[in-house]
């Protein structure tokens, strides 16, 4: 395509709306137009310039304000359909056929709808992804579209404007004034109090600041595509954990996702406010809700296993101790443990006695450790107990057997057989929590004596090399948002034309307040034509309304 | 006198001296004859400096209650919307030193004193932290992002004012109608916090047991009379009204009761205030808000937009980040509360979109500002209150 030379000499890219140079209008839109647009400088946007093959068209359509408005639009309506029902991971659920129950059940047929067009699980699915791939495509090309050509062009912008271009400002003045010479170098002075750059060619001043806000767009959306890109990388392997373990009191068990580590836990506490230390403030609130929890706490060692050890052998080294609390997780190279959650008395030990019906009397104890339990406890004086079947979260029966649904000790259950001299082929019993089955009527009976309980604590492991990448691309936004939303770009021109006349016109990209301030600061101590904000006709009006109308 | 009631003092002292600045941005627009008068009213600055001891007094209130309680007074409904409305002050001070507009004034004030009315309409009692809420980041990140809402708060309130001037209340039209829901939302919040407080005074409560959605037992107290009951309730407290309906166990019968009760209320309130005035609450308003300055409004309303942004940013998204990282272990969960800070951050960025290339300025970037203040307030009420997730705090 070919250049545009301007009137003044200067050879602009095919689309120039402004010459780069001078400011004279190229386009017949901005020959047209009362206060030329001023976005981008009139500079030629590929977008705006080239339509015709198929890249053309994706270019132009991801450039397109109106296009990424939408987007976010949508990202925006999906996220709160997305918050109508809870999402599929704050759901107690894990079939299909389970959430949809769910849904239904609570919900009725909304929520049937709300499962059948995945909502339930809207943050995961394939097109709330694709919105925002757009986003980030549109983010990238809409800022490069944009960037180039107004970083080129405000860096080839002359001192000197034209009229044309000066009298299509929507800050502009016109007059003649007396010893225009002096006033230039009052305002020059003037300005540069101001803190403006000021530039002069001969019989033109441009006064300049805060150019660097006009980037501040450009460098928040390079901190979004950063974080973009951390939240990419978290789908490589080994940039990401998340591990979940169940620790007993007492256990020491390798860390789940950090190999070569382990973790003994010395016991879990859950403190509640009491009145007494809770000083009188909290007393009301305490009568009214009952009991608030204080802490959550796990006491832990943790230990690394020695370099060039066999794995599982116990060449263990310690590295500390720690109270993991909510908000305060235990760290080591790069991983973090969370207090998540915990579950208070797990039978930990039962203790029985063998006992002979008649006299009741005992014929020795012993304790069952329900998460090692034994085959035979010998009680001495030729009595003994077979454990012949241990269910650790008895069901009822099932098929004629006893049925556990979980390895977890909730509600033991034991088929014993007591050995004892009177009765030495043994006699069975089947033990579970204050019941007692026997096939024949028995002599002896086990009773049960005591229990023991401990704590689990519920522990979440991550690591998550990824969170510098997202941290950093947060900071580059807050760098970008604040430097373009904090500052203005203003820019003064003063110039005497070819008559004698001297122009006054201003520009910014926002704020006209501020400027005009500071244009009014300007004209106190210098003598310049009058100016109009032409976008601002109450401005001049001496006279308010609406006097006479209030509450009369 | 303890420091609890030292605070609730100084909090009152607050409450007047925003209900008396009012009156003097009032007189400030009502004696200014030119747009130079408007800008330097004596009024006007008599009115500044009564919001200036209002505001003095309303950080005492906070500063007392953290020491009484050992935390930032942030952790709850009540404190966190009476910190809402003493930043929104905060906001309305920072930008009438840079625009001096007493018309601004006259709209954020009263904005101000409901929210804080609304505040509290909530347990006011002082309680201990839960181990999640055990940290330094709740008053950083909670401060920032009230901080950043309450500045995005005062864009809506420039916007109102350049609504309330702009539309024509003369002739029939959809912003006539729009602007004077805006009025009837702000009537049904009065309606709201007379019936709680008439029935608070009256000491009224009725006690029902109720089988909740998890299909456990539970209990609950009306301080209302209950047009709505809890899925299969049943009345403890004898002589107590009975229920119309019984609903169903995911509606919380409680606050839809409260709910219907406030805009049964609000609209006998504003049907009261139609017939005194004989037209449209907005349009009485119209003649204070004449004189503000159309561009100046718009400005004000963009510039606010331009301050909250980043603060909003840093508070809600990237301080709750870290926080959230910190206490729940991950950085993001897709919490309803952090999704409606999402969208509160898409909206103002759609928001800034628009106006930059796009040129919504004026009636269309007003719009956007009181739709805007609409997400932040939804975000505040209605997702701690009827969405339950991790901040639900209520």
């Amino acid at each position: 395509m070919s250049k545009i030379t301007c009137q003044c000499g200067h050879e602009n890219p095919y689309g120039t709306e402004l010459c780069e140079q001078c400011g004279r209008p190229l386009s017949e839109k901005a020959k047209e137009s009362d206060i030329v647009d001023m976005r981008y400088e009139g500079s030629s946007r590929r977008s705006q310039t080239y339509k015709s093959s198929i890249v053309d068209k994706i270019w132009n359509f991801f450039s397109s304000v109106k296009i990424g408005v939408g987007i976010i639009a949508a990202v925006l309506i999906a996220s709160a359909i997305g918050t109508v029902f809870p999402q599929k991971f704050y759901v107690p659920a894990s079939t299909d056929a389970e959430y949809a129950e769910y849904y239904e059940r609570l919900y009725g047929v909304v929520g049937k709808i709300y499962y059948q067009l995945g909502f339930y699980d809207m943050y995961n699915s394939w097109w709330f992804k694709v919105l925002i791939g757009m986003l980030a495509t549109s983010i990238i090309i809409a800022s490069i579209d944009r960037v180039v050509p107004l970083y080129k062009s405000l860096k080839k912008q002359r001192t000197r404007r034209h009229p044309s271009f000066m009298k299509r400002q929507r800050i502009y003045g016109e007059g003649t004034i007396e010893n225009t010479a002096e006033s230039f170098a009052k305002a020059e002075e003037e300005l540069k109090k101001m803190h403006y750059n000021v530039k002069t060619e001969n019989g033109a001043i441009l006064a300049e600041k805060h150019r660097f806000s006009r980037w501040g767009p450009y460098v928040n959306h390079t901190g979004l595509i950063i974080f973009f890109v951390g939240v990419l990388l978290r789908g490589i392997p080994g940039f990401y954990v998340d591990e979940a373990m169940w620790i007993r009191e007492g256990e020491t068990r390798n860390i789940v996702g950090a190999p070569g580590y382990v973790l003994e836990n010395k016991g879990f506490t859950l403190e509640n406010y009491t009145k007494e230390e809770a000083e009188e403030v909290f007393g009301a609130a305490l009568d009214k809700v009952g009991s608030i929890v204080k802490t959550y706490r796990t006491d832990v060692t943790l230990y690394k296993e020695k370099e060039g050890s066999l794995p599982g052998s116990d060449n263990l080294e310690k590295v500390e101790d720690y109270a993991i609390v909510v908000n305060k997780p235990l760290k080591f190279n790069g991983y973090n443990v969370f207090q998540m959650d915990y579950k208070l008395d797990e039978l930990k030990t039962m203790t029985f006695h063998l006992v002979e019906k008649s006299s009741e009397e005992s014929l020795g104890e012993f304790t069952v450790d329900l998460s090692n339990p034994e085959k035979k406890y010998d009680l001495g004086k030729g009595a003994s107990v077979n454990m012949l079947g241990f269910y650790p979260d008895y069901d009822g029966i099932k098929d004629g057997e006893p049925y556990s649904k979980s390895p977890v000790p909730n509600n033991p259950a034991f088929i014993f057989q007591m050995n004892t001299p009177e009765k030495p082929e043994g006699e069975k019993s089947f033990v579970a929590i204050r019941q007692t089955l026997e096939v024949e009527q028995n002599d002896y009976a086990i009773k049960f004596a005591a229990a023991e309980t401990r704590n689990i604590s519920g522990l979440t492991i991550r690591k998550d090399k990824t969170l510098y990448i997202l941290l950093l691309g947060g900071l580059v936004f807050m760098i970008g948002v604040i430097q373009g939303m904090y500052w203005q770009h203003r820019r003064i021109w003063i110039q005497e034309g070819a008559d004698g006349q001297v122009l006054i016109a201003a520009h910014t990209n926002k704020n006209w307040f501020s400027l005009r301030k500071e244009l009014d600061k300007l004209r106190e101590s210098t003598a310049l034509p009058a100016y109009k904000d032409r976008q601002d006709p109450e401005l001049d009006k001496p006279e308010q309304e609406g006097d006479e109308e209030i509450w009369t | 006198m303890d420091l609890v009631t030292i605070s609730s003092n100084l909090l009152l002292i607050s409450f007047i001296a925003y209900l008396v600045a009012t009156l003097f941005f009032g007189g400030a627009i009502k004696k200014s004859k030119t747009e130079k008068a408007y800008h330097n009213s004596k009024w006007g600055t008599i009115g500044l400096v009564i919001t200036i001891i209002g505001f003095l007094t309303h950080i005492g209130y906070f500063a007392t209650r953290w020491i009484a309680s050992g935390h930032a007074p942030l952790s709850n409904m009540f404190e966190f919307t009476t910190a809402f409305g003493m930043m929104l002050v905060g906001a309305f001070i920072l930008l009438y030193i840079m625009y001096r507009t007493p018309s601004l004034g006259l709209f954020a004030l009263p904005i101000a004193i409901i929210i804080i009315s609304y505040a509290t309409m909530f347990p006011r009692e002082v309680t201990p932290l839960i181990p999640a809420l055990q940290s330094k980041w709740l008053f950083i990140h909670v401060i920032t992002t009230v901080i950043g809402e309450s500045i995005l708060a005062i864009s809506a309130v420039a916007g109102l004012v350049f609504l309330v001037k702009n539309i024509d209340m003369t002739k029939k039209s959809k912003q006539r109608f729009w602007i004077e829901a805006v009025m009837f939302t702000l009537v049904l919040v009065l309606g709201f916090v007379v019936t709680s407080t008439t029935f608070k005074t009256m000491g009224y409560e009725a006690e029902f047991t109720y089988i909740d959605k998890n299909e456990a037992p539970a209990e609950i107290t009306y301080h209302i009379p209950p047009l709505f009951g809890m899925n299969e309730y049943e009345a403890m407290t004898p002589g107590a009204m009975k229920p119309w309906v019984e609903l169903p166990p995911i509606i919380n019968a409680q606050r839809l009761t409260s709910l219907t009760w406030s805009v049964a209320v609000g609209a006998v309130l504003y049907l009261l205030l139609r017939l005194i005035a004989r037209k449209p609450i907005a349009a009485v308003f119209q003649p204070l808000a004449k004189k503000a300055n159309s561009q100046l409004m718009d400005e004000i309303g963009y510039r606010s937009v331009l301050i909250g942004f980043p603060v909003f940013t840093l508070g809600a998204l990237i301080f709750a980040m870290i926080w959230a990282h910190e206490a729940w272990s991950r950085f993001w969960g897709w919490d309803p509360k952090e999704v409606w800070a999402l969208i509160t951050w898409l909206f103002y960025a759609a928001f800034l979109h628009l106006r930059l290339s796009r040129g919504w300025e004026g009636q269309k970037s007003a719009w956007l500002a009181v739709i805007g203040f609409v997400i932040i307030m939804f975000n505040l009420i209605a997702v701690n209150l009827i969405i339950a997730g991790l901040h639900s705090y209520a």
